[in-house]
């Protein structure tokens, strides 16, 4: 190994790559934008949305209750309820979301109620639709008050203690840390992004140094000089490399970056109500944790894409090795995102799926020392792989003229 | 000095099977000769080239070029072998100088020497009012300059040459063939290969004629003349690969 050669190589290969502006997008661009995006932009734009449907005042429908005026006339004096006529096609109102709710009051409900007979209010909503959701929960948390002042008067008229329907409390309380909490919210996402960076962030430049220079004609002249091929690949290599890290730092970097931001911004919107999937805390530890563990995806990527679009005759050719690659690569990141989907010893052998899984677990604030190691060294036994399969196929000349 | 010693390179094809595009090639090529390879497409130039500068592997046979075998010493041969041929291109994204100076980087030269022999060739080759500027910005003729620098920049004493006019307009055509000329004049030894009659004519000291990856006939062009009966070449090729 001559590193005087792999540097010479290297270094052009960076200077012509910083010239091309497509690499450009895709090295820079893209991740400093996708980040800020998906945290800031999703957060904020999920929580305007939610306040729309939070702040409206449901239409709700009163079905029956002629023989309970007290009832119909508590609940018209409910501020964030609009009760409007009723109508007999209620369900399809509700369906259509002309109106969110409805709620049907029993034959001699009040006088049940005062005798102490059991009946049942029915409500009425559309299951999944958040607004009907709205709705409903305000008819509920109203028949509930109601359910419980009654209760409370049958206790007293009985002269009986009111604990006697409430003989305990129930509080539960989160031990978890708080980036814990959040990281199992938008934890999972992030590894997903990071991954399927490193790899768009090494295709274009692996496409451009391999069929790139095929279609362009300047393989041949490349090969007339003295350094062996061995050489070249790796100084190819290591540039496709560099554009692989430099995504995934810029992504990793600009996710810390909107997440404090972002942070300060939902919680402004929100007017500081502690939501717990807002509390995410990344540390340095768990920065300089995730890129080491994606440093050996890295290589792996890298020296695969190479290797893929070396055996291309074209551009063209290599997009169409890569583009299926992209969702290979994506499926076991999605996969991590599964409930259920835990680190285990095997799972981290599978690649792409340990990186994803273990680095969800340190956005989360976990830190499983052995399994990091484990990951660590079977990722760097295929990055390992395929530099070797890259640096044996630069040597056959049936795929450098290939025609 | 270039000796080609039975020559043999085959490829696979999927639809053709096993296809022998150089059968059996054997010439040689003294110190300060010119050794043009006169055939039609597909007859094998290209390929014969290639090996001769060690791009391809032979399939058998060998070649002693600049004193080192191709097969044994590819390195040492590669850094004695200026290559120059129609699909030899240059990177579009690096300067003028930058192509040049990279090569000269590959083939180990110090800083102190490519400065130098940069300077010189930009001078000889009037390259300077271009130097800097991007090579997918320049015209034909000054790509062919560019491409010309590269290939003297470790002033090697072998060049191989595969049709280096193809494509070219007149002008560009005499630069190259002023320079093959040069090359010879500098002691240097040359192969080149082509279909362009003229251009044979012009330059070459001595001549083979290659057909279906065979090496027909071989001489001076007096040689093939007496051996043939023929004065016109283009008569006497058509006569060779038709026989």
């Amino acid at each position: 190994m001559s590193l005087r050669n792999i540097g010479i190589v290297y270094r052009k290969e960076l200077i012509d790559s910083l010239r091309d502006r497509r690499t450009l997008i895709s090295m820079i661009i893209v991740p400093l934008l996708v980040m800020p995006l998906l945290t800031i932009g999703m957060g904020v734009l999920s929580i305007a949305l939610v306040g729309v449907a939070m702040r409206e005042v449901p239409q709700v429908m009163i079905l029956g209750g002629q023989d309970s005026p007290g009832v119909v006339a508590d609940l018209h004096r409910v501020k964030d309820l609009q009760i409007v006529p009723s109508k007999p096609d209620y369900a399809a109102e509700i369906s259509n979301k002309k109106i969110r709710a409805a709620v049907e009051i029993p034959e001699g409900f009040e006088a049940k109620l005062a005798a102490g007979e059991l009946s049942t209010v029915k409500i009425y909503m559309y299951e999944g639709e958040l607004k009907s959701g709205f709705g409903a929960d305000r008819l509920q948390r109203f028949f509930r008050e109601l359910r419980d002042r009654s209760i409370r008067e049958h206790l007293q008229a009985r002269n009986l203690p009111e604990n006697l329907a409430h003989p305990f409390d129930i509080l539960e309380t989160n031990v978890a840390p708080p980036e814990k909490v959040g990281g199992a919210v938008l934890g999972g996402l992030v590894p997903y992004f990071v991954t399927l960076l490193c790899l768009t962030g090494a295709m274009y430049p692996a496409m451009d140094l391999t069929a790139g220079e095929k279609e362009r004609g300047t393989i041949e002249t490349l090969l007339c000089s003295p350094v062996s091929r061995t050489h070249l690949v790796m100084g190819k290599f290591l540039m496709v490399l560099t554009a692989s890290i430099a995504t995934a730092v810029l992504a990793i970097t600009s996710m810390a970056l909107s997440f404090g931001a972002g942070k300060q911004m939902l919680l402004g919107i929100t007017k500081g109500a502690s939501d717990p999937a807002l509390q995410i805390a990344i540390t340095a530890k768990g920065l300089i944790s995730i890129f080491f563990v994606v440093l050996p995806l890295a290589v792996f990527f890298s020296a695969a894409l190479l290797a893929l679009s070396l055996f291309a005759k074209s551009f063209k050719e290599a997009q169409s090795y890569i583009s299926p690659l992209m969702i290979i690569v994506a499926m076991p990141a999605i996969a991590s995102l599964l409930p259920g989907v835990e680190l285990s010893p095997a799972l981290a052998l599978i690649p792409v799926l340990n990186t994803s899984l273990v680095s969800k677990e340190i956005i989360a604030g976990t830190f499983h020392c052995n399994m990091i190691a484990l990951i660590f060294l079977s990722s760097s036994f295929y990055a390992g792989i395929a530099i070797a399969i890259a640096v044996k196929l630069f040597q056959r000349e049936d795929v450098l003229f290939r025609t | 000095m270039i000796e080609a010693l039975h020559l043999i390179k085959r490829f696979h094809d999927n639809k053709r099977g096993t296809v022998c595009a150089v059968d059996n090639v054997s010439f040689s090529c003294r110190q300060g000769q010119i050794y043009g390879l006169l055939g039609a497409n597909g007859a094998g130039k290209t390929t014969t080239l290639r090996m001769l500068a060690t791009i391809l592997a032979p399939s058998e046979g060998t070649a002693i070029v600049a004193g080192f075998d191709v097969i044994k010493n590819p390195q040492m041969v590669r850094s004695r072998v200026g290559f120059l041929s129609a699909a030899t291109a240059l990177y579009g994204r690096l300067t003028a100088r930058e192509m040049v100076e990279y090569f000269g980087r590959l083939h180990g030269l110090d800083e102190m020497t490519l400065r130098l022999r940069i300077d010189e060739l930009f001078e000889r080759l009037e390259m300077n009012e271009f130097r800097d500027r991007r090579c997918d910005k320049l015209s034909t003729g000054m790509k062919q300059k560019v491409s010309i620098a590269r290939t003297l920049i470790h002033d090697p004493s072998v060049m191989i040459f595969d049709e280096p006019t193809l494509g070219l307009d007149v002008m560009a055509a005499r630069t190259i063939v002023k320079f093959i000329r040069e090359c010879r004049d500098n002691g240097k030894t040359v192969v080149f290969s082509t279909h362009v009659m003229s251009e044979v004519e012009k330059l070459c000291d001595r001549i083979g004629i290659v057909h279906g990856g065979e090496l027909l006939a071989e001489g001076t062009l007096v040689d093939l003349r007496a051996q043939f009966g023929i004065q016109d070449l283009e008569a006497l090729f058509v006569k060779v690969v038709e026989s």
